[in-house]
């Protein structure tokens, strides 16, 4: 990809649209209940920021968002290595992952509820049930990728279970845990959103359905757009975070002269 | 803590008790693979013995099962029928005591770890900590001429270079057999001779025992003090080669008793 000018060129439509936008909300035809006007959005956007609804708002969404990443992360990397190390469990357990797999996460709102009642650990248990299948899986694939030749090597040497693990196993599959987390950092916004919308009472969800509810499509929108700049941000943050682990294949390319 | 009575004993101990001891015992070794077409014997009814501190060449054409014998005595894989002992002991399954110098080095070395890095690997996993872990390293660095790589990644580095690091690693080990699987085999010609000369040193320094595996008659009866040819699975041949050491490339290999060996050995190979 270029940087630079193909840079500002990707500004061009946002902006133009932003325009056309802005003036046609000042005719006659504008549908002011649905479509507000951005000026509107701007102003809503920055008094909640002021207010300090929206950054109340984002922390319990990124919270439960990231709580239940992290025990997603946690248990798919940690099983997943088991099974993909050991082809005869994951036989056994394989077919049981394929059954619950295809369950919707939403679809575990309502037991969710049973068990921990409205608030984070609800949602973060949605969030990390969503969350551990691309990981689960992503992980075995990967650890059936890492070089057999440096499983010998650790054979030989008669590493420990842990030391296997962390010196040789996981630095190789690194790269293609890698995929996983980041497909599942996308999914656990949404499912932490969807969870808010649909019933918990926290969040930036909860939060666009009471904009919604008092009629107020400014904030709706206001509370839109920061949610895609938040996801955005999520996913550099931890592509970032993830090259900067010590072994990351990143790590030896950049030294090379 | 080296000048104690103990640490005189347990160096001494890992000396070679005697000549005559046999480092390795293979008897009546048979291994078949399943496949579509139903059992296929690999290798069939294998018995040899090495001595302590022997340097043995097992040489065959390719497919004749020489790395399957290689990963048994590692105790990578277990043989369908026979035994392998080890000092004594039967095999049972890998152990830090018999390293393995492995033919693939861009595999066999961690591309996220230094050359540094990579040969502490077995310090680590023999659980050697810092700072010996570090004046270990820096040692055997130097012993195989790695002094200027030794912050880089395998990756940076040539082949040969590569295959230096993977048996610095395996010396890190201390091993007491040192098994390679035609280490030599994807260099070029003249870092090849440069590395066979060196194994040679460091075997007789050392007084490792080693089996070597290669498809390369000369090099084979160039190193070895006895050659091992397998033909489809067997032993077609044993010869012991009385050439002293240390050898050297152009006269050794013009010695008429090499020339003789290398005779016999290709004769018997090309009937296989």
């Amino acid at each position: 990809m270029q940087r630079g000018p193909s840079g500002l060129r990707g500004w061009v439509i946002p902006v133009l649209a932003l325009v056309l936008w802005e003036l046609w909300s000042h005719a006659g035809t504008f549908p002011i209940d649905t479509l507000s006007r951005p000026s509107d959005i701007a102003v809503a956007g920055a008094r909640g920021f002021i207010d300090g609804s929206i950054p109340l708002a984002t922390w319990q969404t990124v919270q439960a968002a990231l709580y239940g990443l992290a025990v997603a992360a946690v248990l798919g990397i940690l099983f997943g290595v088991i099974l993909g190390l050991s082809p005869r469990l994951e036989g056994v357990v394989g077919p049981s992952i394929d059954a619950l797999r295809p369950v919707p996460s939403v679809a575990l709102i309502p037991l969710a509820l049973l068990m921990f009642g409205f608030g984070l650990q609800m949602e973060a248990s949605v969030v990390a049930f969503a969350c551990l299948w691309p990981i689960l899986l992503v992980t075995i694939a990967a650890v059936h990728g890492v070089e057999p030749r440096l499983l010998d090597v650790a054979r030989v040497l008669q590493m420990s279970f842990a030391a296997r693990m962390f010196k040789v196993i996981l630095p190789a599959a690194l790269g293609r845990i890698n995929v996983g987390l980041r497909i599942a950092v996308s999914i656990s916004l949404i499912v932490a959103v969807t969870v808010e919308i649909v019933l918990n009472p926290r969040g930036l969800g909860y939060s666009m359905i009471g904009a919604q509810q008092s009629l107020r499509p400014d904030l709706v929108y206001a509370q839109l757009l920061w949610l895609g700049l938040l996801g955005w941000g999520l996913n550099a943050a931890l592509n970032k975070a993830v090259s900067m682990w010590p072994g990351g294949v990143q790590s030896y390319e950049d030294v090379q002269p | 803590m080296r000048t104690s009575p103990e640490g005189v004993a347990s160096s001494l101990g890992g000396n070679p008790p005697a000549e005559s001891v046999s480092a390795v015992s293979v008897r009546r070794l048979c291994v078949s693979f399943a496949s579509a077409a139903g059992s296929h014997l690999v290798l069939s009814d294998i018995s040899f013995d090495v001595r302590d501190g022997q340097f043995l060449c097992v040489v065959g054409p390719s497919g004749c099962g020489k790395t399957t014998l290689l990963r048994l005595l590692a105790g990578l894989l277990a043989p369908s029928a026979g035994e392998i002992l080890f000092r004594g002991q039967p095999v049972r399954g890998p152990s830090r005591d018999r390293a393995i110098v492995f033919q693939d080095y861009t595999k066999a070395l961690l591309p996220w770890r230094t050359v540094a890095g990579n040969i502490a690997l077995s310090l680590e996993a023999c659980g050697i900590a810092e700072p010996d872990r570090g004046e270990r390293v820096g040692a055997l660095i130097e012993k195989m001429g790695l002094q200027r790589s030794a912050h880089q990644f395998p990756g940076q580095l040539s082949g040969g270079m590569q295959q230096r690091v993977q048996i610095a690693r395996c010396l890190a080990q201390q091993p007491t057999l040192l098994l390679m699987d035609e280490p030599f085999g994807a260099l070029d010609a003249m870092t090849r001779q440069t590395l066979q000369d060196e194994v040679a040193r460091l075997a007789t320094e050392q007084r490792t025992t080693v089996v070597f595996i290669t498809h390369d008659l000369e090099e084979a009866i160039y190193l070895g003090d006895r050659v091992i040819a397998l033909g489809a699975g067997r032993i077609a041949e044993t010869i012991d080669v009385e050439i002293a050491r240390p050898r050297n490339q152009l006269e050794t290999r013009e010695d008429p008793r090499f020339l003789a060996h290398r005779h016999r050995l290709f004769g018997l190979l090309q009937e296989h």
